[in-house]
């Protein structure tokens, strides 16, 4: 059984004259997390979308689970689950009945059970029979993701799941990522934030302008720099860890 | 993949379904112009034109069931801008399903909302004094017109619902549609038009449509009208389609 999930070799893709991908090679441990780490306009988006069989690559190849994505790709389909940009969820749905359709999709025995079990995971039970359109922005990736995990995919591409969402709310898709690895699932991510990265991943790699300038895990990178001089420093609070001590404390009282 | 093509289908027309119970506010937006354009040309122009029948609204009536058509394919273009801006397509696209499911729901969506629209507007023409001598056979025939009228504009709305850019370049595909009527035998007869006028409102596909719908209505004989009037529903079908296709492919 092969080791990897995930193997890229010389991956190429241009739109018209622009040349996005040119010539990119990494893989992805099972179950493992990896971040495809790089501005806006590197490639990230592009590279997901060969993986998850909506576009063709110029050249290279690529295989997801150990199916070609370009001659099998109804394998590779079976074996995946996209959550791209934005949540794409259907507005006029409720999040129960989204999750219904996408495990009818999946032609699950018991769509009902599935939808009532994640609704329950992802704590969304009590919003389950709204409209998906009066959900926040936390709340629709929430759905988003929960979407994504039926049919219990092996691999789960997540392009930039955490853009546009408040520090909360990101905490949460983070905590997300994290139990999802621990099932075992590969988790293969995109983000802009370094950060974010730097929290989950096993492995990163940094796009820069369609090709991969480094690649390895934190410590690995964190080789690639002269070795840290020590400094005192005093340790102020980021504005980040004020904003969620206060939220904590106010939701405390609340209760 | 083909054995699950019609539990796919069901999945797809269930959500169909559940959008349109759930937006009839665009089922009454897209009656209020044809129903304001009846009681208008009824109540206030009709009594100056002369049409030779002897029943205005009944004259009135298939161009405004056109009309009616034209504006609701408007909102099929925007339920596939959405669906296609919103990351639902990829959602779709990702997952081991028949594929051709996904944009099939939205041409069933298109054809039972404008058939709703439609009946709307027949019952309103009704209470006006709209009345139709047709037999069963010749409703079916109707039906069947109006059916692949709807698929012919659905598929030039699937055309500028997938290319679009923004939400108002979706919109503005539809009113050439919805004012080709105006320029057809739909409200006057065509021969008291100008030479260069008559020329074009006889040969665009409305006349024949609407010719062939007034006939069938008034349990005329529809002559070969009615084979002119397939023709083009048919033609500008499957020219469309071929068109939203490649659309599709390269956008999607």
């Amino acid at each position: 059984m092969e080791n990897h999930s995930i193997q890229v070799k010389g991956l190429q893709k241009s739109y018209k004259n622009l040349h996005v991908v040119k010539g990119v090679d990494f893989e992805v441990e099972k179950g493992s997390i990896f971040a495809l780490l790089g501005s806006n306009g590197a490639g990230k988006t592009t590279i997901v979308r060969i993986l998850s069989t909506l576009l063709k690559p110029d050249s290279g190849s690529a295989s997801v689970n150990s199916y070609d994505v370009v001659s099998d790709p109804e394998n590779v389909r079976g074996s995946i689950s996209l959550t791209g940009q934005f949540a794409a969820v259907d507005e006029i749905l409720t999040g129960r009945e989204n999750l219904i359709m996408i495990a009818r999709l999946h032609h699950l025995k018991q769509p009902r059970q599935v939808a009532d079990d994640l609704l329950q995971r992802f704590g969304l039970s009590e919003a389950a029979d709204r409209r998906a359109s009066t959900y926040s922005g936390g709340m629709r990736r929430r759905l988003d993701i929960a979407m994504s995990l039926i049919g219990k995919p092996e691999i789960i591409f997540l392009d930039e799941p955490t853009t546009g969402l408040d520090p909360e709310a990101r905490i949460e898709v983070w905590k997300i990522v994290n139990e999802l690895a621990d099932s075992g699932t590969t988790v293969f991510l995109t983000t802009q934030y370094l950060e974010e990265a730097e929290q989950l991943a096993d492995k990163i790699a940094i796009l820069h302008e369609g090709r991969i300038i480094a690649s390895g895990t934190l410590q690995e990178l964190k080789k690639l720099f002269p070795p840290a001089k020590v400094e005192y420093v005093e340790k102020q609070p980021s504005l980040e860890e004020i904003f969620l001590t206060i939220i904590n404390k106010k939701e405390e009282k609340a209760i | 993949m083909s054995t699950h093509f019609f539990s796919d289908m069901g999945v797809m027309v269930g959500r169909s379904m559940r959008h349109i119970s759930r937006s009839l506010d665009t089922i009454i937006t897209v009656t209020i112009t044809p129903i304001a354009l009846l009681l208008l040309f009824v109540y206030v122009f009709g009594g100056a034109i002369k049409t030779g029948a002897d029943n205005y609204v009944n004259y009135l009536m298939p161009g405004i069931l056109l009309i009616a058509i034209a504006s609701g394919i408007s909102y099929t273009a925007y339920r596939l801008f959405l669906d296609k801006s919103k990351g639902i397509f990829e959602r779709f696209h990702s997952m081991p399903i028949a594929r051709s499911t996904v944009l099939w729901g939205h041409v069933l969506t298109s054809l039972v909302s404008n058939a709703l629209s439609v009946v709307i507007i027949i019952l309103v023409a009704l209470i006006m004094g709209f009345r139709s001598s047709a037999g069963v056979l010749s409703w079916l025939a109707v039906a069947g017109i109006l059916v692949l009228f709807t698929l012919a504009l659905t598929w030039i709305a699937a055309i500028a619902g997938l290319s679009a850019k923004s939400v108002d370049g979706v919109s503005a595909f539809s009113y050439p549609l919805i004012f080709l009527p105006f320029i057809s035998s739909a409200f006057v007869p065509t021969k008291s038009m100008p030479s260069v006028v008559r020329a074009f409102a006889e040969n665009q596909p409305v006349t024949s449509i609407v010719e062939s719908i007034r006939a069938l209505l008034a349990n005329q004989p529809v002559g070969n009208e009615i084979w002119i009037a397939l023709a083009w529903c048919a033609g500008i079908m499957l020219v469309a389609y071929f068109f939203a296709m490649k659309v599709y492919k390269a956008r999607v």
